[in-house]
């Protein structure tokens, strides 16, 4: 019996030829992975473990990317500790305000996670690799300083969910669609514990930021990992920009799967999720009359070229309605300079959007565009928790950037046919 | 242990356990005054030390800070009892040595004002209220030594130790 790629990456990073579900293994990691909001707690853990120095300088990565450009003057005092010890170490990806970016959309470009290989970061969106064929997962500060310590990590293999998406991807559809739409099958937890692997035409023939934007939200439906077998489009993807070599890993043929799921694509449109979980998705034609206060584009799932280069196809020319606050935030320093390249920054400003540098900013609550009691958002962000952006009486829907740029317009929730 | 219990629902999140608004803070006193605020404000000043907090399914799902099983355990929680656990919640509350037990039906039919017994060792809630018992799963032996040497850094500082010796 075969193994599926989840299986295959833990036995191979474990030293074993087999690997089974629900085994307790230990297995190297790759590359480890911290924020200004779990590093510091990761840090003051690993002092406490007593080893002099990190594992590998070259295997971490340290992105001050929440609250930054800092908010106050406690996330300072964060971003400061984390500065201090990617010095003491000389860890070599430590990426400073100005080198930064929202860290999965940072570490993919930068080539510092590549298909193959084991990925922990403490943050749960780590699973946004596995968009490149690695096994990527969020853990804790804890883990994450262990493995800082150790180079390695405890896993319970995962069983493994198979979903195929059959067709052809429909107008205005992307990676985001698709997987706010299977989570609305499936529940929040409804892959919990598990790997999910991604398969059928559709799939095959999505972009690097779509596959991004769809293993992104992973964890939104539980899920240990998200996968896609590389492909030509990873290879090309990663082959220019890998820090490393690596070595890709594909799916037995006779790979067995807790479960498969089929979705007929030509049946899917642009998803929208109601507050306040990522599970509540309704198709766009199905909304009804939303009123909108803020919009944000932006956040690890959709601050990549492509979301902002669909923005502002649907913004050139339009203006933002009188009555909502629209928010773009670039994912990377390079995406800003790219959008300023392709003239995308101009369209945004045009049509009286505000246009950030990289931040995770409102899309946990942070700053850069809190909401007020009672003020509704539609995001392009991952989570539409209670308080998620802001006063626990405010609200968040979630959709793709399309969906966003033509509601910014109309003020309302409502599809790019509606404003064009 | 012995405490009264705290009963929630479905899909509580990181975000209703410890809104984000706190963690610009890792220090576990300040961020207990805050402890569930977004799903019952005046939580933090019901909360006693020793009390039990009991949830239906998925239990701390969303992000991956650590800053919530560590604000549950500093808010004196003595133990979290839920039919299930988001899975980044679970390994955290192991690795800081937050007492968990997974029991769907001891999540189903304990409610809030209870007064419940819990045996970590072998698992087993009695429902003082109601004379029930439940039993949760034992954890499997890797994870209960973690846990007996306090949490992953005690575990790892143990196997650094014994790889010396």
């Amino acid at each position: 019996m075969g193994m599926t790629i989840a299986e295959k990456i833990l036995a191979r990073h474990a030293g074993k030829d087999v690997v089974r579900p629900g085994e307790l293994i230990t297995a190297r990691i790759d590359m480890v992975l911290g924020n200004d909001i779990t590093s510091p707690l990761a840090i003051s853990e690993f002092k406490k473990i007593g080893v002099d120095r990190v594992f590998d300088k070259d295997r971490i990565a340290l992105v001050p990317d929440h609250f930054t450009p800092n908010k106050d003057i406690k996330s300072a005092e964060q971003s400061k500790l984390l500065r201090e010890f990617a010095r003491e170490h000389q860890i070599t990806y430590y990426f400073e305000v100005g080198r930064m970016g929202i860290e999965h959309a940072l570490l993919p470009e930068e080539g510092l996670a590549l298909p193959g290989e084991i990925i922990i970061g403490a943050d749960s969106h780590t699973c946004t690799y596995g968009a490149l064929g690695a096994l990527s997962t969020g853990v804790g500060s804890t883990d994450m300083a262990a493995a800082m310590a150790l180079g390695e990590a405890w896993f319970k293999v995962p069983s493994t969910l198979k979903f195929i998406f059959n067709g052809k991807l429909q107008p205005w559809v992307s990676g985001k669609d698709l997987i706010l739409y299977l989570i609305g099958k499936i529940g929040v937890d409804g892959a919990l514990y598990r790997s999910m692997e991604f398969w059928g035409e559709i799939i095959s023939s999505l972009s690097m930021d779509s596959r991004l934007a769809m293993c992104n939200m992973a964890i939104e439906a539980g899920a240990k990992c998200g996968i896609i077998e590389p492909d030509e489009i990873t290879l090309d993807y990663v082959t220019a920009r890998a820090k490393r070599s690596f070595e890709p890993v594909y799916a037995d043929k006779d790979a067995e799967y807790e479960k498969v799921y089929t979705f007929n694509g030509d049946e899917i449109e642009p998803q929208v999720a109601f507050p306040h979980l990522p599970e509540n998705t309704r198709g766009i034609s199905e909304v009804g009359e939303v009123r909108l206060d803020q919009v944000v584009i932006g956040s690890c799932t959709n601050g990549r070229m492509e979301d902002l280069r669909i923005a502002a196809e649907i913004l050139r020319g339009k203006k933002v309605h009188r009555d909502v606050r629209l928010l773009i935030i670039p994912g990377t320093q390079n995406i800003v300079r790219q959008a300023m390249r392709e003239g995308l920054l101009d369209i945004f400003i045009a049509a009286e959007a505000v246009v950030s540098t990289p931040t995770c900013g409102p899309c946990l609550g942070g700053h850069m565009g809190i909401l007020a009691n009672g003020e509704r958002a539609l995001a392009t962000t991952n989570r539409n928790f209670v308080g998620r952006m802001g006063h626990p009486g405010s609200e968040v829907y979630l959709s793709n950037p399309a969906i966003a740029a033509a509601s910014a317009i109309a003020g309302k929730i409502c599809a790019p046919g509606e404003v064009a | 242990m012995q405490g009264h219990v705290w009963k929630f629902g479905n899909d509580i999140d990181t975000d209703a356990i410890i809104p984000a608004r706190y963690l610009n803070t890792s220090d576990p006193a300040e961020l207990a005054k805050h402890l569930m605020e977004d799903a019952d404000e005046s939580f933090p000043s019901k909360v006693k030390a020793g009390d039990i907090i009991v949830a239906l399914k998925n239990f701390g799902c969303g992000s991956s800070r650590e800053h919530a099983p560590i604000a549950i355990k500093a808010g004196g929680v003595a133990c979290v009892i839920a039919h299930s656990f988001a899975r980044i919640f679970y390994r955290n509350a192991i690795n800081i040595g937050l007492p968990i037990l997974e029991s769907p039906e001891a999540a189903e039919k304990i409610e809030q004002g209870h007064e419940v017994r819990v045996d970590l060792a072998s698992g087993t809630i009695e429902n003082l209220s109601t004379g029930e018992v439940y039993q949760a799963a034992p954890f499997p032996p890797f994870m209960q030594t973690i846990m007996d040497k306090g949490g992953l850094i005690g575990y790892v500082k143990w196997r650094l130790e014994s790889e010396k010796s």
